[in-house]
């Protein structure tokens, strides 16, 4: 009792000064929708913590500085080699500061994992449609995080100034180099002269410790905010709606979750740390511009772009004494930039061609959308396929392919398979779609066979539980574009769909919006909905056993669906659901 | 604080901390609950009903998991005392010192994160009663009456402001900041030294002898009996300079001179010894590698891939130029010096490179 009198002692003089009993009892109540996708961006942020725990370890001992010094120190297969402090420093937090490897390794798997769940994370909201009105700003921000994600980690393992990350900055540098007009303009600016010079190190590491940091701070910050004002989407299921939150409230449940997330996290990243090297540089050694060593791999994160310059053919023009160095600079900035700003224009696009300007927060599943899973898996595999071509000489050597032939497989592969991809990716959409449909018209089969009195044998199935019910029939209806040029005759078209514009916005809305209907030839769920919102978008907790009923008197058989679904259709209403 | 309970004696004191207090003399200091600022428990009304349960429905289970988290936590507790153990006990300074420090502090570690973290989350699934909470969601659009409301206010804030009534302040203030914006681009420009002809040229200049770079020993073409592997080499007196060697490092390599072809400049090597950059001609890496049966120099970066009988020409890989081929000769002592500096910029491309 004493306890209870003593916080509320310490909680009401805070409540004198600041105000709080009213929100804070809501914070504490807050819901927080579950689901395990959900998780990732949590690594993501936890990742971060960690590296600013162990960063804020590291710069105790590290020496930011090119000064060469003639190492003497425990690792005594360097002695008397000349090295800048900075790798020195490195190799003296690694062998002579006690922890001091552990945590340069927890800090390097973080950054890994900071970067991979971030990665996760985009995907998992853009397959399930997360980045929708409302949430555009937030898209927009975690696109932002992402680039700096990027430049954090390529900064930061170039810090120790060993051969490896030597190998990094000087393809920087050739990268920089190679912009037209204001290329060798910029490599002179950020080294400070000519490569390699004396400041590039210190330079990169006030960056990385703290101009970059501080950005990726900020940013995390009103990214959560976001998160926490327009609330979290949910994904489908009973008694989730658009317009309601269901899950277990902040205090106890999130909090202890969220805290138990943290220390996973944490401790796997110290389990990777304990037992898995990662950059080594004692073995690399110091940087010198002469040396290399063969089959050097950047950080995962960079592969794609070490893969983009591998697969470029040699073009170049010399126009009027310039040089445009179509080698270098395309593949270096061509794929992040299409990525990127193919990322942060789709949902404003998306927007424009189906109309939709509502406000989701019911997620989709990505079957669901099956044009948009299409093209993020487009995305998914061009980036796999140049990150796969940053390991050429690896994959070479592990499967004893020529090296040049891997290359050309590459050159054509990310025409091809992107493209492949594109149709596949729908085709298992739209048949994932009919699975679902055949679920709700037949049930579920329960491998009970049955003789009817007619000699006849049927199996029998059970309908679908509600949950999954739910589940299933989650699904926004499109909204009807207004009329356009090929509409009937007599019909007017619309002033936004007129003219090359209107047709293009058309046809893209055709592709974008294409499913399997929902309200296919005699499912007894199909009904028709007033509300043009479907089914566990609007109220469908309350709404849906009538919607089910009605769909069964109303059942419509004469009308044709798609046709592909409508044969089975019939058979479905007896068997599947006895209950109505 | 309300004064609703107006029977009692004292203002905002509720009748049962009245009674608890009957004979209370005149002057003398009140209770201390009478002073509180918060609203004693005992209300008037009746409490909300709750919105979580307070215990899971199975007690045994419970109890299991209760037992099972305490044992994590416990595990937590010892993984803490061994990392602290483990930092006193193992020394680093060592390899070997370091390796086994590395894992008694990593083992640890690990263990107080993951039993914490598999505590907390066997308390949360099976300690705390599950719940499922409905919470509203309001459209983020706000009110019309709210927004016109503040359109209203903006525009009479404008208004008052004269902002918009006085073009002259507005334009004159715009103008203000424009400088002001430019300005970072002039104080970035002290970053570093123009480019100008710099990137055109090395420190390779006629006489300066080619010394093998890691021995440092110069050179001579009997050095080179038969033809054979590639060495790198750096220009005499600047093999420690990084700034020079970015751009001067030189591979050489002995050829029968027959195998040599053209594009190849013949005047521009010794018996058969042929000097190229060694700087990629795509983004800078060295060309470090080579295979002696098919005369190929590779970068390991990019794979571009350069022919070394006939002028380092480019046979794959995204490099658009030959590595440009050093012209060297040797002196009155018989080493290998240049013969003066390459004739077209080494390394990648770049705009004023032409």
């Amino acid at each position: 009792m004493s306890i209870d009198r003593a916080l509320r002692g310490v909680g009401g003089a805070l409540d004198d000064r600041f105000h709080g009993a009213k929100g804070f009892r809501y914070l504490l109540r807050k819901v927080f929708p579950d689901h395990w996708t959900f998780l990732l961006g949590e690594i993501a942020l936890y990742s971060f913590i960690i590296l600013l725990l162990t960063g804020t370890f590291l710069t105790f001992f590290f020496q930011p500085s090119m000064t060469e010094v003639v190492y003497h120190g425990s690792y005594t297969h360097l002695n008397g080699v000349r090295m800048s402090q900075a790798y020195a420093s490195t190799l003296n937090i690694s062998f002579d500061v006690r922890g001091g490897l552990l945590i340069r390794q927890i800090h390097h798997w973080a950054a890994d994992l900071f970067v991979a769940a971030i990665l996760a994370h985009m995907l998992r909201i853009f397959f399930t449609g997360a980045y929708r009105k409302p949430r555009e700003a937030n898209w927009l921000i975690g696109l932002t995080l992402f680039t700096l994600a990027l430049l954090e980690g390529l900064f930061g393992y170039s810090l120790p100034d060993d051969l490896l990350s030597g190998a990094g900055l000087r393809i920087t540098e050739g990268v920089l180099q190679s912009i037209p007009i204001v290329g060798t303009y910029l490599a002179f600016f950020l080294f400070g002269g000519a490569y390699p010079g004396t400041v590039i190190i210190p330079r990169m590491y006030i960056l990385h410790v703290l101009l970059i940091p501080a950005l990726i701070l900020a940013l995390i910050t009103a990214h959560l905010f976001l998160m926490f004002f327009q609330k979290h989407t949910q994904m489908p299921g009973k008694g989730r709606t658009n317009t309601n939150v269901v899950g277990a409230p902040t205090y106890p449940y999130f909090m202890a979750k969220t805290g138990a997330f943290f220390f996973f996290t944490f401790g796997v990243t110290a389990l990777a740390a304990t037992f898995a090297q990662i950059n080594p540089i004692w073995l690399y050694g110091p940087y010198n511009p002469v040396g290399i060593s063969s089959g050097s791999q950047p950080d995962f994160y960079m592969g794609f772009l070490e893969g983009s310059l591998r697969i470029m053919p040699a073009w170049q023009w010399v126009v009027f004494g310039h040089t445009f160095a179509f080698n270098v600079f395309i593949p270096a900035l061509l794929p992040l930039g299409l990525i990127i700003t193919g990322a942060a224009l789709w949902p404003f696009l998306e927007q424009w061609i189906t109309g939709d300007k509502r406000e989701h927060h019911l997620n989709d599943r990505p079957r669901n959308a099956p044009t948009r899973t299409a093209i993020g898996m487009t995305a998914v595999t061009f980036y796999g396929v140049l990150w796969l071509e940053g390991a050429n000489d690896v994959l070479a050597d592990h499967l004893d392919v020529p090296l040049y032939t891997i290359t050309w497989i590459a050159r054509i592969a990310i025409f091809v398979v992107p493209w492949f991809t594109y149709i596949i990716t729908k085709r298992i959409c739209l048949g994932l779609q009919r699975k679902d449909l055949h679920l709700l018209e037949h049930g579920v089969e329960t491998g009970i066979i049955r003789q009817l009195p007619s000699g006849e044998f049927i199996e029998e199935t059970r309908p679908v539980d509600e949950e999954a019910r739910a589940v299933l029939e989650s699904r926004p209806e499109p909204l009807p574009l207004p009329a356009g040029d090929d509409a009937e005759r007599d019909n007017v078209p619309a002033p936004s769909m007129r003219g090359t514009v209107g047709r293009v916005r058309g046809r893209m809305n055709k592709v974008l919006t294409e499913s399997v209907p929902l309200t296919g030839h005699g499912n007894g769920y199909g009904a028709p909905h007033g509300d043009g919102h479907g089914n566990g978008h609007a109220e469908l907790g309350d709404g849906h056993d009538e919607h089910a009923r009605a769909g069964v008197q109303a059942g419509r058989p004469g009308e044709s669906g798609t046709g592909e679904d409508g044969g089975s259709g019939s058979q479905g209403q007896g068997s599947g659901q006895p209950d109505n | 604080m309300t004064d609703s309970n107006s029977g009692t004696p004292q203002p905002g004191v509720p009748e049962g901390e009245a009674r608890a207090v009957p004979h209370r003399v005149i002057g003398t200091p009140a209770p201390a609950e009478a002073r509180t600022m918060l609203r004693p428990e005992a209300e008037s009304k009746p409490p909300a009903p709750r919105e979580l349960p307070s215990d899971p429905p199975d007690p045994r289970h419970a109890k299991n998991a209760e037992r099972l988290v305490s044992a994590l936590f416990i595990l937590a507790f010892l993984g803490g005392a061994a990392f602290i153990a483990a930092y006193l006990i193992f020394q680093v300074h060592s390899v070997e010192g370091t390796l086994h420090s590395n894992w008694g502090l990593g083992i640890s570690m690990s263990v107080v994160f993951l039993a914490l973290g598999a505590g907390a989350t066997i308390w949360v699934r099976h300690l705390m009663p599950t719940v499922e909470l409905t919470e509203e969601r309001h459209p983020m659009r706000s009110a019309d009456a709210d927004r016109e409301a503040f359109a209203e206010t903006f525009a009479e804030g404008a208004d008052t402001s004269q902002f918009v009534k006085r073009p002259l302040v507005r334009r004159t203030l715009i103008a203000a900041t424009v400088p002001l914006a430019i300005a970072p681009i002039f104080v970035l420009r002290d970053l570093g030294p123009l480019p100008r002809k710099s990137l055109n040229t090395t420190v390779w200049r006629k006489g300066i002898r080619l010394i093998e770079y890691t021995t440092n020993r110069p050179l001579t073409p009997a050095d080179f009996s038969s033809p054979g592997g590639m060495i790198t080499v750096a220009p005499e007196g600047f093999q420690d300079d990084f700034d020079a060697m970015a751009k001067a490092a030189v591979i050489i390599i002995k050829f029968r001179p027959e195998q040599l072809q053209p594009p190849t400049v013949m005047n521009w090597t010794v018996d058969g010894i042929v000097a190229y950059s060694k700087i990629c001609t795509h983004v800078g890496c060295p060309a470090a590698l080579y295979e002696q049966t098919t005369h190929r120099i590779l970068c390991p970066c990019h794979q571009s891939t350069f022919d070394a009988t006939r002028g380092a020409e480019v046979i794959f890989g995204p490099a658009t130029r030959p590595l440009p081929q050093l012209p060297i000769t040797t002196d009155s002592q018989g080493f290998l010096i240049a013969q003066s500096d390459f004739h077209e910029p080494v390394g990648p491309s770049y705009w004023e490179r032409g």
